[in-house]
């Protein structure tokens, strides 16, 4: 078996953002390289989960180096599966980018920095030592800030300057908490550390960085009360840019906090409270803050942060049913966000605006695309049996067995508020008798554009649509591959095994 | 020394986060600067100082004979430094296009993305 496999990823992604910088000034080369390229990353991707679903986890170690003396790259079920939703979405995306994102913008090396993107998320997923999670880390913040701010409107600077200064902040305490670590244990590899901190005698300390590491993925996946940035910049970027940050960005903070939070720290019953009172005011504010916005994509930024606290409340109880709760919904929200920003962006591009009070008629105009859109809209509230609603199911369930009632009434207002929002939506944007809207000059209108444009923007819909039809009609399979991750990351032997072979 | 560069890191880090809760754009750039210092130096410390012993095992020993001062913290420590550099210099820009563009250095007046619409 070759252990080599679980870099490729990488070396693609990598590959692929060299070739695009080759061509630097040619965008309809890059459109078709990177769509290309997109596909063989996926393709690479299946390889390395059916290797990992067939044999376990694997990992190689950089340059040779015993671990834990060399940087370690591992794959378990988690890391392949991230890696798999990555490839799904980066593909959607670049091939809604290539329809959608007008060429003024593109000549900015878009498309480069898109696939930087890509290997900064394959990095930090695949990487086993917690230093180089932090290199990883800085590649995806760098790329983002680029990618935010192409095109230089306004108010993308204006939230460029808070999306920098927060996630810019949160690097630093996360660096700090790999200090405090490294000074504790002196060693940076993540199955190491498994064992030496527990070894630690001074567990203040031990219990102080924690929560710094809590403090550094907090901010970067969104959560209660870290979030300001998010909402401030993610409406501002093309929509193609939304969509891969509302996809898979916070989701970053959020699998580092399941990955540190089970392999290296134990979560003490102090450790618990916090995570899920912050999950609970996270589900609490997010939720409230989704209801008074007009403007689809900040509705949708604050549906981010809600659901994050659904994650969280997972990981905050601890047990095995209630972690594959939070990886089903992981790997349901991945899907469904980066669909509904790019559905967000047709729908601008075919009436030139965002505010749900002035849009109408959408229904009436495009039953068909209506129709589609349905699928993405409804998946996130979770009428059964769509993809949102497994997960919660298990996360409740969970919720009264370990007798976390806030929990449960958390989750379920939530819910209960995202369908609120949803229908609201549904009802303002599709079902309305909307107001005529102005002509806008000079806009790239969607009915003005070229054959092959529009299928670039609403293949990826329709094939996030399927991959979300089948996780709700499927779930049976992504329960189980959810179970199989959930005792993988909790009873971590197999993990420290493959990376220490001891 | 550590001790001495207890203090100094302790400082970094108050002015720092001081600096950035400051309103002024260039003073958050200042602030992030201080911050990231204060970090390298973190690693530096935790790395435990030994001064003027490499760590060089000498050609009659199997083993170090005396306490090292640890060669890996520092690499970390140069990582970081490429890394904020980086970080830094695309902060400048950023900042002197968004002054440019909304006209004021003030935080407070930066808000049209906040607005409710």
């Amino acid at each position: 078996m070759i252990q080599q496999l679980v870099i490729y990823p990488l070396v693609v992604q990598m590959l692929l953002a060299i070739v695009l910088m080759s061509v630097w000034s040619r965008i309809g080369w890059q459109r078709v390289i990177s769509i290309v390229g997109s596909v063989i990353n996926l393709a690479v991707a299946v390889w390395l989960f059916t290797a990992v679903w067939q044999n376990g986890t694997m990992s190689v170690q950089a340059g040779n180096w015993e671990a834990p003396f060399g940087i370690t790259f591992v794959a378990d079920t988690f890391a392949a599966t991230l890696v798999l939703l990555t490839a799904i979405a980066g593909l959607a995306v670049s091939s809604f980018s290539a329809g959608s994102v007008i060429t003024a913008r593109l000549k900015f090396g878009f498309f480069p920095i898109f696939h930087f993107l890509l290997l900064g998320l394959n990095g930090a997923f695949l990487t086993g030592d917690i230093f180089n999670l932090y290199v990883w880390f800085e590649i995806i913040i760098i790329t983002s800030f680029v990618l935010l701010t192409i095109g230089g409107e306004k108010a993308q600077l204006e939230g460029a300057v808070k999306y920098f200064t927060l996630n810019i902040l949160a690097s630093i305490v996360f660096l700090t908490a790999i200090a405090v670590l490294y000074g504790l244990t002196g060693s940076l590899n993540m199955a190491d550390l498994a064992g030496k901190v527990a070894a630690v005698e001074n567990r203040t300390l031990v219990q102080v960085n924690a929560l710094l590491f809590l403090v550094g993925f907090g901010i970067k996946s969104a959560l209660f009360p870290l979030y300001f940035w998010l909402p401030a910049s993610y409406h501002t970027p093309p929509s193609a840019v939304s969509a891969i940050f509302g996809g898979l960005l916070t989701k970053v903070g959020v699998y580092a906090l399941l990955r540190v939070f089970t392999l290296i720290f134990e979560v003490d019953p102090f450790l618990e409270n916090v995570l899920i009172a912050v999950a609970v005011l996270t589900l609490f504010s997010g939720a409230v803050g989704a209801i008074v916005q007009n403007n689809i994509r900040k509705i949708f930024s604050y549906l981010v942060i809600c659901h994050i606290g659904y994650m969280v409340a997972g990981l905050g109880m601890m047990t095995e049913l209630a972690i594959t709760g939070a990886i089903f919904y992981l790997i349901h929200d991945i899907m469904v966000k980066t669909n509904l920003f790019m559905v967000s962006g047709v729908i601008y591009k075919i009436k030139a605006n965002h505010n749900i009070r002035k849009l109408g008629d959408f229904y009436a105009d495009n039953p068909r695309l209506s129709l589609l859109f349905a699928i993405p809209l409804f998946s996130l509230v979770g009428i059964p049996p769509l993809s949102g609603f497994w997960p919660k199911l298990s996360l409740i369930s969970e919720g009264w067995t370990t007798q976390n009632f806030t929990v449960i009434a958390a989750i379920l207002f939530a819910s209960f508020i995202t369908l609120f929002v949803i229908v609201k939506l549904w009802g303002e944007v599709f079902w309305k008798t909307g107001e005529k809207l102005p002509e806008v000059r000079n806009f790239p209108y969607f009915k003005k554009l070229s054959k092959v444009k529009k299928t670039q923007m609403l293949a990826p819909i329709v094939m996030l649509s399927i991959v979300s039809l089948y996780l709700g009609f499927g779930a049976g399979n992504i329960q189980s591959l959810a179970e199989r991750i959930a005792f993988e990351i909790l009873d971590n032997q197999e993990y420290i095994y493959t990376v220490l072979r001891k | 020394m550590e001790v001495l560069l207890a203090i100094i890191i302790g400082t970094l880090y108050a002015a720092g986060i001081y600096m950035i809760l400051r309103r002024s754009l260039v003073k958050l750039i200042i602030g992030i600067i201080l911050l990231g210092n204060g970090a390298n130096l973190l690693i530096f410390l935790l790395g435990r100082i030994a001064k003027g012993s490499p760590p060089i095992i000498p050609a009659n020993s199997k083993t170090f004979l005396e306490a090292y001062s640890d060669p890996l913290p520092q690499a970390l420590i140069l990582t970081a430094i490429v890394i904020s550099f980086g970080l830094q210099s695309f902060a400048i820009v950023l900042v002197k296009r968004a002054h440019k563009v909304v006209k004021t250095d003030d935080l407070d007046e930066m808000n049209a993305t906040d607005e409710y619409s």
